[in-house]
């Protein structure tokens, strides 16, 4: 069932200025209920601005905006309930971090839901848990001196903290070091997977979409131009290039192999996917397979 | 050789208040010589940002000395010489643009420097030449995609002619064309004889480099080439790091396939390795 429908959205930044910009230009696309969905797609092409209609940061100009059952082109609508449905994680973190320690700054948006204290406290910790941040250790550390990972993680646990129905995430795991990446990403499946939390991020990194998503948007130039399965996406090299989408280091790999000859199967995305491609090559008489 | 950039027993430490202070480099010795090409590598909150900020004398040590070409980052005489020695290059592109206009952002640090004009038109060609830019010079720089803003932030860095540039983290924010477009940038200038120095979470990227500094819990724990760093999978794994994605292929293959190297780094390597493991397998003379 379609939790986040988009149609023919447009916005024009600047409206009526020299500085006029048309960021979306007529895009379109429909979410369902526990999916996740990556968005990926140039510097520009409007993935920024796409997302901020999620939860009402940015009203539709034109075109049909639908947040679980909430039309966002209505004037009155509850945008309090909206952004309690739909949890936003920015890409710098520090814009979203305000309080002196971390514990008060993940519990302020529970406060702020009138909860009362012992479950923010539980909240909290479980919110701190599936970041990777233990509770005991870190709720009382000063959120300035935290490295630019750790401040990630603490933006995150805030949202989650606010147990949201979709969760919207902008590069989530930029700056952060190989482990809390994959740990954060598990858990971004996890929440996914078993809590039925949709979710929906941005990305540059082909590795974490060809992970977590079920379904790829490629946006160029203010709309989408191209969707479908990351394998879908990650086979179809002419528009690869055309819309200059980089590939799993993996995939590229076995782009390599293939233009050298050996035939072997693009679609496999995982390390050890790809490291198998190779081994049947090899095992099946190396050079006699080449074609 | 002189270093460019030595540190000796430095230590640092963050007061967050009278009682509680985070110490963040803990007695850290190293040099980097002229022409080396480094990568710094380490977990989140493992120190190597705050490391990184003390080879220009953004930050200076508590204890311990850090000297830029001879010159200690706590003599404030000789900031403006430090900083022309050692030049930044930051995570977020967007927040090192100033100017409107591509060429006149790269102009702008040599306008506060004093550059005489006809040479800081020469020095400008010439940065954005190097990071392959030229024909956007007249364009404003909010239009263009990430890898692109990245390389006007290194020309301007470039257009000061420093001996070294420090790389923090700027990559992170760019897809796969965009880190791609950067990374040749620094094998470039790197073969110009430019000192590099690069702070990574990708360690591909960091195989690039021809030296690889691990940093944990504000102390060097390795130093060494990529390919002996590699080779210590459990070691890095430990520190919440990895090895690339090709080495660890080479190793799944090596598993099934004994002859098949398990020490390789490159994407060209693992490419190598194929034909000739192919080449054998089907009866070629190699």
């Amino acid at each position: 069932m379609p939790i986040i429908e988009i149609e023919n959205l447009s916005h024009t930044y600047m409206k009526g200025t020299p500085l006029e910009h048309r960021a979306l230009k007529g895009t379109s696309m429909v979410v369902n209920e526990g999916e996740c969905i990556a968005i990926i797609g140039h510097t520009g092409s409007g993935k920024s601005t796409l997302i901020q209609h999620f939860n009402g940061l940015i009203r539709p100009d034109s075109g049909k905006v639908m947040i679980d059952g909430v039309d966002l082109s209505k004037k009155r609508i509850d945008i309090k309930g909206l952004r309690r449905k739909v949890g936003l994680v920015f890409q710098n973190p520090e814009d979203q971090i305000f309080e002196k320690l971390i514990g008060d700054d993940i519990a302020y948006g529970p406060f702020k839901l009138g909860l009362p204290l012992k479950e923010v406290r539980e909240r909290v910790k479980w919110a701190m848990d599936m970041v990777g941040l233990d509770f005991e250790k870190m709720k009382d550390r000063q959120t300035f001196a935290l490295s630019g990972g750790q401040k990630r993680k603490v933006a995150l646990a805030g949202i989650l903290a606010l147990k949201p129905k979709i969760l919207v995430l902008d590069e989530p795991t930029a700056g952060l070091d190989p482990k809390s990446r994959n740990e954060l990403l598990d858990k971004i499946k996890f929440l996914n997977k078993t809590e039925n939390l949709t979710v929906i991020f941005v990305s540059h990194n082909m590795e974490e979409v060809a992970y977590l998503a079920d379904r790829v948007y490629v946006m160029a130039n203010g709309t989408d131009v191209l969707s479908g399965t990351p394998e879908d996406i990650f086979t179809d090299k002419e528009r690869l290039q055309l819309y200059q989408i980089g590939t799993p280091e993996t995939v590229q790999a076995l782009y390599r192999l293939k233009d050298h000859g050996y035939k072997v199967d693009t679609s496999a995305f995982t390390i050890s996917e790809a490291a198998g491609e190779i081994i049947k090559v090899l095992a099946n008489g190396g050079g006699e397979n080449r074609g | 050789m002189e270093p460019i950039i030595a540190l000796e027993n430095v230590s640092f430490s963050y007061k967050i208040n009278e009682n509680n202070i985070v110490s963040v480099l803990k007695d850290v010795s190293f040099s980097i010589f002229p022409g080396e090409y480094v990568a710094i590598i380490g977990h989140n909150g493992s120190g190597k940002s705050t490391l990184s900020k003390h080879f220009n004398g953004l930050l200076t040590p508590n204890s311990g000395d850090v000297w830029v070409k001879g010159h200690n980052t706590k003599d404030d005489s000789k900031k403006l010489d430090i900083r022309k020695g050692v030049g930044m290059v930051f995570q977020h592109p967007d927040n090192q643009i100033v100017a409107t206009i591509v060429e006149e952002d790269v102009a702008f640090g040599l306008e506060n420097i004093g550059v005489p004009r006809e040479e800081m038109k020469q020095r400008i060609d010439q940065a954005l030449e190097v990071v392959k830019m030229s024909e956007f010079r007249k364009r404003p720089p909010h239009h263009l995609s990430g890898g692109q803003k990245q390389r006007v932030a290194i020309a301007g860095v470039l257009a000061m002619q420093p001996d070294c540039i420090v790389f923090d983290e700027s990559t992170s924010m760019l897809d796969t064309f965009g880190r791609n477009e950067v990374l040749q940038v620094m094998r470039q200038m790197n073969k110009m004889g430019m000192t590099i120095i690069t702070v990574t979470h990708r360690m591909s990227e960091a195989a690039e480099a021809d030296r690889i500094i691990v940093v944990e819990d504000g102390k060097i724990v390795m130093d060494g080439t990529p390919r002996e760093i590699f080779k210590h999978k459990e070691v890095l794994m430990q520190l919440q790091l990895d090895i690339p994605a090709v080495s660890q292929m080479a190793e799944m293959i090596n598993n099934q396939i004994p002859t098949f190297s398990k020490e390789l780094i490159h994407e060209d390597e693992l490419i190598d390795e194929v034909k000739r493991v192919s080449k054998v397998r089907s009866g070629e003379v190699v």
